[in-house]
């Protein structure tokens, strides 16, 4: 069976693609017996998180982080949870939460991306073998950055994580993902569920560092990462921020949205999207306004070098009741090399007159003349490119956590090396 | 490597870009402690052959050589050539969005220390040295914190580019129409700035299309070029001569 995803997209129709799933293995689990000890973990997952800084160790307690390891679909350690537990805080594996958290899970998942909602929301709604759930209670800042790392590792195994973050009123907490993956040969499937709830006063703050396998550079193999992303701003004044770095997998389509329908909620989308070789991202971000005076905010920053193609698909939509709200979005793009493609697809509908929005876009190519100028003061070809894609990038990057900033500034030199020159 | 050799030796030099020749058979040396200044009209080729003397790709070397204290660079990228002690300063400067001025200028500066094996500076050792150079060019310390060239008006584009050169101590200085779109305030601090670079082991090259730097910067020699080549070389008198009569009559 083939399933014709373009169709099911809504407005956000892609080139139509054809995925057969039966080549795909839905569930793959690394052992039946979860794992009890984080000495038990394989010591090239626990090299992975040490090279790009993460560690489950005594470090991590230091710097103030809670790690969540999601290995091939299994929970194999978190830690923290006690500490958590303290301030009334759940953060656990979601097969967990569905035991000791039934009700909380009964009532949101799935609350905020329907199970119908597209193609890939319904194949993740049917498998899902697990992913973080995350509980802030009424009156409560989370006293740590929570984050969640996942790899694929398996050959041919599809993930379906499957994220929820409930943020009750006057709460606020700081959500971290972070993905790698190592290189394999054939296509997988990655089709994840986020959703996020924020009630009246509540902040969430959710960053992405995105990673996974982009295929070789004739464009074999490579991830699909296909992720439905969505928030609920549910209360009045409730915030959601979504900041994503992707750089890595063969076909991205992923568009972190935010539903306002509080009085004076607002969304804001900070993306940087960096494609090489063949790799393909199509992202952006939906901001649905139906509160009064909600407001959204989208910087979206496209880095496209090799043969890439790199989109930014967004849609603002204000609905009728939606009196005083405000948009901003801006969309800039920067080419490497002759052959790469960026494109910018904005779609707005308006349906309240009392409506400000405002769209700013630009297109640029690192010129031979920019580099020559740093050349000329002695800095060398790849030290000059890794400035000014830092340089591009900088608005996004002070949206993220310190560590993870840096880490994304590393992560796009490494992805970006020996493509310009 | 012998005193006595001239810092830049241009021989027989033949230079195109997109199969149009520029460059004709041009002759020039620089010995240390010399100050020339190239005059010419538009679209003469002064500008290329700066670009070309810092290893600019565009431009193809068809013949010729240039050498640079006794070897010859034309084989060498553009930052090793600036390594070795030439610079050279953009008729228009460019704009690095993002990126800060400080990390830019020490940046340059380390990677030169790094290239003579010399320790790296800190962030905070860097402060101490930029903050006298800032003072040569009558630049406040808060425009280190600005993006390079971004927002800068044309005055502070060109004292940005003298900065540059004080801070990395070049032994060659090419100035491309440094001169240009500067009021004479900036005039004059600008050439202050490159008459305290300039001692007896330096040359600069001066490219101008006016006689009032020459007012401030005293030339040793004085070129005249034209299609690619330089037709007249004399003292400074000559470019007073030129302010007056013009390069016609020189046909």
């Amino acid at each position: 069976m083939e399933a014709n995803v373009g169709t099911r997209m809504g407005i956000f129709e892609i080139s139509k693609y054809q995925l057969s799933r039966y080549n795909l293995l839905f569930c793959s689990k690394i052992t039946k017996k979860k794992l009890k000890d984080l000495n038990e973990v394989d010591p090239e997952l626990l090299q992975t998180f040490e090279k790009l800084g993460i560690s489950l160790t005594e470090q991590k307690r230091l710097a103030n982080v809670a790690v969540d390891a999601v290995f091939d679909s299994v929970s194999i350690g978190t830690t923290f949870q006690d500490e958590l537990s303290q301030y009334g805080i759940i953060f656990s594996s979601i097969s967990e939460a569905i035991h000791n958290s039934s009700s909380l899970i009964q009532k949101y998942l799935g609350s905020v991306v329907p199970i119908g909602d597209n193609y890939f929301s319904a194949l993740n709604s049917a498998v899902f073998t697990d992913g973080s759930f995350c509980y802030i209670p009424e009156d409560t800042i989370c006293p740590l950055d929570l984050s969640t790392y996942f790899r694929i590792n398996d050959q041919n195994s599809g993930q379906f994580e499957r994220t929820l973050v409930v943020a009750e009123k006057n709460s606020q907490v700081n959500y971290l993902e972070g993905c790698t993956a190592p290189q394999y040969d054939t296509n997988q499937l990655h089709a994840a569920i986020v959703e996020l709830i924020a009630f009246e006063n509540a902040t969430i703050k959710y960053s992405t560092v995105q990673n996974w396998y982009s295929g070789n550079e004739y464009g074999k193999g490579g991830i699909y990462n296909f992720v439905t992303k969505r928030g609920l701003c549910a209360g009045t004044n409730s915030k959601i921020s979504w900041t994503q770095v992707e750089t890595g997998s063969a076909i991205t389509w992923k568009y972190p949205s935010c539903i306002l329908m509080g009085e004076n909620s607002q969304g804001e989308f900070y993306s940087v999207a960096l494609t090489n070789n063949y790799q393909q991202a199509d992202t952006g971000t939906k901001m649905i306004h139906i509160g009064k005076n909600s407001r959204s905010r989208i910087i979206s920053k496209g880095i496209s070098a090799g043969k890439s193609k790199n989109s930014y698909r967004g849609f603002v939509n204000v609905l009728n009741k939606a009196y005083g709200t405000r948009n901003y979005s801006q969309c800039d793009s920067l080419l490497i090399g002759n052959q790469s493609n960026a494109n910018t697809f904005p779609f707005i509908s308006v349906q309240n007159s009392t409506t400000k929005i405002e769209h700013e876009a630009s297109t640029s190519k690192i010129g031979e003349e920019q580099i020559f100028y740093f050349l000329q003061r002695g800095i060398e070809i790849e030290k000059a490119v890794e400035l000014i894609i830092s340089g591009f990038c900088r608005e996004i990057f002070v949206e993220l956590p310190l560590e993870f900033a840096a880490e994304a500034d590393n992560l796009l030199t490494l992805k970006l090396e020996g493509s310009v020159g | 490597m012998n005193s006595n050799l001239p810092l830049l030796e241009v021989k027989n030099l033949n230079v195109s870009i997109n199969e149009n020749e520029i460059l004709k058979d041009f002759n020039l040396t620089i010995n240390k402690g010399e100050i020339h200044a190239i005059m010419g009209p538009n679209g003469s080729g002064k500008s290329t052959f700066s670009k070309v003397l810092a290893g600019h790709p565009a431009y193809s070397v068809l013949n010729g050589d240039i050498f640079f204290k006794g070897s010859s660079i034309l084989e060498l990228e553009p930052d090793q050539r600036s390594h070795l002690g030439i610079f050279l300063a953009f008729q228009y400067p460019i704009e690095i969005p993002g990126v800060s001025n400080e990390d830019f200028l020490r940046l340059a500066y380390n990677s030169k220390q790094k290239f003579y094996n010399n320790p790296e500076v800190d962030p905070i050792e860097f402060l101490t040295i930029i903050d006298e150079k800032l003072k040569l060019v009558n630049m406040s310390p808060l425009f280190l914190s600005r993006n390079v060239n971004e927002g800068f008006s044309g005055g502070e584009k060109k004292r940005n580019e003298i900065l540059q050169m004080i801070l990395l101590d070049s032994e060659l200085a090419i100035l491309d129409e440094t001169d240009s779109g500067l009021d004479i305030d900036a005039l004059k601090t600008i050439s202050n700035g490159i008459n305290n670079f300039m001692n007896p082991s330096k040359g600069i090259l001066l490219i101008t299309h006016y006689q009032r730097l020459l007012d401030y910067i005293k030339p040793t020699y004085v070129h005249v070029m034209q299609n690619g080549q330089i037709i007249k070389t004399g003292s400074s008198e000559l470019a007073r001569e030129l302010e007056i009569k013009g390069y016609e009559w020189l046909q």
